[in-house]
């Protein structure tokens, strides 16, 4: 079998490169914080110091560095490339991290298994900075575990010319033949199912095994329209022309859109899954105070501005968000309208006999 | 004179004890826990509980699953037969060529093992896709001819994401495999052999197949062997340049590790996986024998 890792998985936009996909994230470069010497050392006994595991390029420019001269805390970001990566190596003990950055899915399964420490919400004072919305999520009730770093919404990203209107509708990607092998789909089997039966009219959660028969059946009718099941790399897909709708993060078809004014991006009427990532403290994390501060740190609202600068995700920091220019603000494809995303819903945790179930159900479409 | 091990049997303990100490910490022993994974079941959502039991592989011989791996055997076996047609004529040209030029073409086919397999995978992409160099190519020709007679406008060949761009990048990847062994086969041939051949009438064709061949057959034997099997395990190749009905057993087992969570039943997939691997070398060791029986 062959020993490389393959860019796969939730790998998002700008946090996807060749580079993690060809193991640097698993071989682990770190990055040190370059900057001037601390003034004074970090707060109570712990050494000044901090290990960071992040997505890739998934952090503003001068962030690290602008920390240590405000704190004295050196910053050490290693990087992972999907979830599962993050779960399999928190999974086996905690090597000495103190913040990860799991979606919200993992949160409620890193959660379950013990493997998060709760978050001293007096330590983290900018919180008043996160829009209240993001305050009480069902993943994490209270916010217990984990506070949101940015957040993301699957929609259609299409290219303009060659599709008939606005593609408004799942229909256009899961149920109808009018482009025929012109559609790439996201080779996540949980969240075709659950786009799946938000077409159908159904939450995303506590799908019926009938309806997921009845969504099998569909996808195997829809499969030999659609050209390919894509790694998160829908948005090279659909600018280098091989197909003209894709199932797609926001932020992925954002940054493509600068260059290419011919695509476009909707979050379909029926509604779709917003996702999330959010930033924790696993168990065992050796300075849990500096976790504290660093956290509180990239709630603040310059420095939340300055992130989102360079990674151009939506925020879930609306003090951060007001200091981003209006081509931010305003981009309905980084902002999806409020009645759209009001019918949009997060993807819960629903226990591993439902991952096994989905990844067979996929199993068996790709197979027929 | 030749010396036995037994006469030294310290050097013979200094030489072989780190290579074993290293097989058996890093391979025997991992390889031992995913099979005993495959006795399990997920308990809570990080142990593993060990229980004997045989769900895993009763679930793996579905014929959902059953079906994968014979697709993917099949594939495997395209791709070898592919690799063995291609590889055969450019194992014999290297045996041929002269001893300057033997150097430089073998250095050509080994070539590109030196680039990491995903940055070879991404190239296949840029020259397969429909704005690729192939299609892009084809449609500057198809232009040239408009200009003589008019035609309609250019259609892009649809390679990318199909079962076809799977089998051209397996055998891309697989082709040093099969040229390597053959041509250590046939350049140990005895030349006269052939030159007895052509002499005695026989024409080059039959001096090929009736000669070459045969001599040559445990090369090819082991050469089809060292490619078949990491051809039947590939997931890379499948996964980026397939399409929807391209999957491949290695790629279900990799998303029951990752995104299913489903270590136990994955560890029964590749386990099944390295049994057949198993049966495909007892075929070649009973090919091999034949072999030597006839010799």
């Amino acid at each position: 079998m062959s020993t490389n890792r393959i860019p796969s998985g939730r790998v998002l936009g700008t946090r996807r490169s060749l580079l993690t996909a060809m193991g640097a994230a698993a071989i682990g470069i770190s990055f040190t914080a370059c900057g001037e010497k601390p003034k004074a050392p970090a707060g109570g006994a712990e050494e000044p110091k901090l290990n960071f595991y992040n997505w890739d390029t998934y952090i503003g420019e001068t962030t690290l560095g602008d920390f240590k001269k405000a704190s004295g805390v050196d910053v050490n970001m290693s990087l992972f490339a999907t979830n599962d990566e993050l779960f399999a190596k928190l999974k086996a003990g905690n090597a000495g991290y103190d913040v990860i950055v799991p979606s919200n899915e993992f949160v409620t399964r890193m959660g379950q298994a013990g493997m998060l420490e709760a978050l001293d919400h007096s330590k983290i004072p900018n919180v008043k900075n996160v829009d209240p919305t993001f305050l009480n999520p069902d993943y994490d009730p209270g916010r217990r575990f984990s506070m949101p770093y940015t957040w993301l919404v699957l929609g259609i990203g299409y290219r303009k010319s060659k599709v008939k209107g606005v593609p408004d509708s799942w229909k256009w990607l899961f149920d109808s033949d009018q482009y025929k092998g012109r559609i790439a789909l996201l080779s996540e089997s949980a969240d075709l199912i659950r786009l799946a039966a938000k077409y159908k009219g159904h939450s995303v959660n506590n799908i019926p095994p009938e309806l997921v028969k009845e969504i099998e059946q569909m996808l195997i009718k829809q499969k030999p329209y659609v050209k390919a099941f894509h790694d998160d790399n829908g948005q090279d897909m659909l600018v280098a022309g091989d197909v003209d709708l894709v199932l797609e993060y926001n932020g992925d078809i954002a940054q493509v859109m600068k260059d290419d004014p011919d695509l476009g991006f909707v979050v379909p009427k029926e509604g779709s899954l917003i996702n999330s990532d959010t930033l924790c403290i696993p168990k065992g994390a050796p300075r849990p105070d500096n976790a504290h501060k660093f956290i509180n740190y990239l709630l603040d609202a310059q420095a939340g501005a300055e992130i989102s600068k360079t990674i151009l995700y939506p925020t879930p920091n609306a003090a951060a968000k007001a200091l981003m220019p209006a081509s931010y603000r305003d981009n309905p494809v980084i902002f999806p309208a409020a009645d759209i995303m009001s019918k949009c819903e997060y993807g819960a945790f629903e226990g591993a006999e439902k991952a096994s179930l989905y990844e067979e159900v996929i199993t068996r479409v790709r197979a027929a | 004179m030749e010396q036995s091990w037994k006469q030294a049997k310290g050097v013979f303990a200094a030489a072989l004890g780190a290579p074993l100490v290293w097989l058996v910490l890093f391979f025997l022993v991992p390889l031992a826990i995913v099979w005993a994974y495959s006795f399990g079941h997920n308990e809570g959502l990080t142990q593993i509980a060990i229980t004997g039991t045989f769900k895993n592989y009763a679930r793996a011989i579905e014929p959902l699953y059953l079906k994968i791996f014979l697709k993917s055997a099949g594939v495997a076996a395209l791709t070898t037969g592919l690799c063995l047609v291609i590889g055969f004529p450019v194992a014999l040209a290297i045996t041929f060529a002269s001893q300057k030029a033997k150097a430089w073409l073998l250095l050509l086919i080994m070539l590109p093992f030196w680039t990491n397999l995903l940055i070879r995978t991404y190239a296949l992409i840029a020259v397969l896709r429909n704005e690729g160099y192939i299609n892009k190519g084809l449609e500057w020709l198809w232009n040239l001819a408009d200009k003589v007679t008019p035609l309609a406008p250019f259609q892009p060949l649809e390679m990318m994401h199909t079962n076809f761009a799977v089998i051209v990048g397996l055998v891309y990847v697989h082709l040093p495999f099969m040229v390597l062994p053959l041509y250590s086969a046939l350049d140990r041939l005895d030349k006269s052999l052939l030159e007895a051949s052509l002499d005695l009438g026989a024409g080059h064709m039959r001096t090929l197949f009736k000669v070459v061949v045969p001599l040559a057959l445990p090369g090819i034997a082991s050469g089809v062997l060292i490619t078949f099997i990491p051809a039947l395990g590939a997931y890379l190749t499948p996964d980026l340049l397939g399409g929807p009905d391209s999957q491949m057993i290695a790629n279900v087992i990799e998303r029951q590790f990752k995104r299913a969570n489903d270590w136990p039943f994955g560890a029964a997939l590749s386990f099944l996986l390295m049994y057949l691997t198993f049966v495909a070398i007892a075929v070649q060791a009973v090919v091999g024998r034949k072999k030597g029986v006839r010799a």
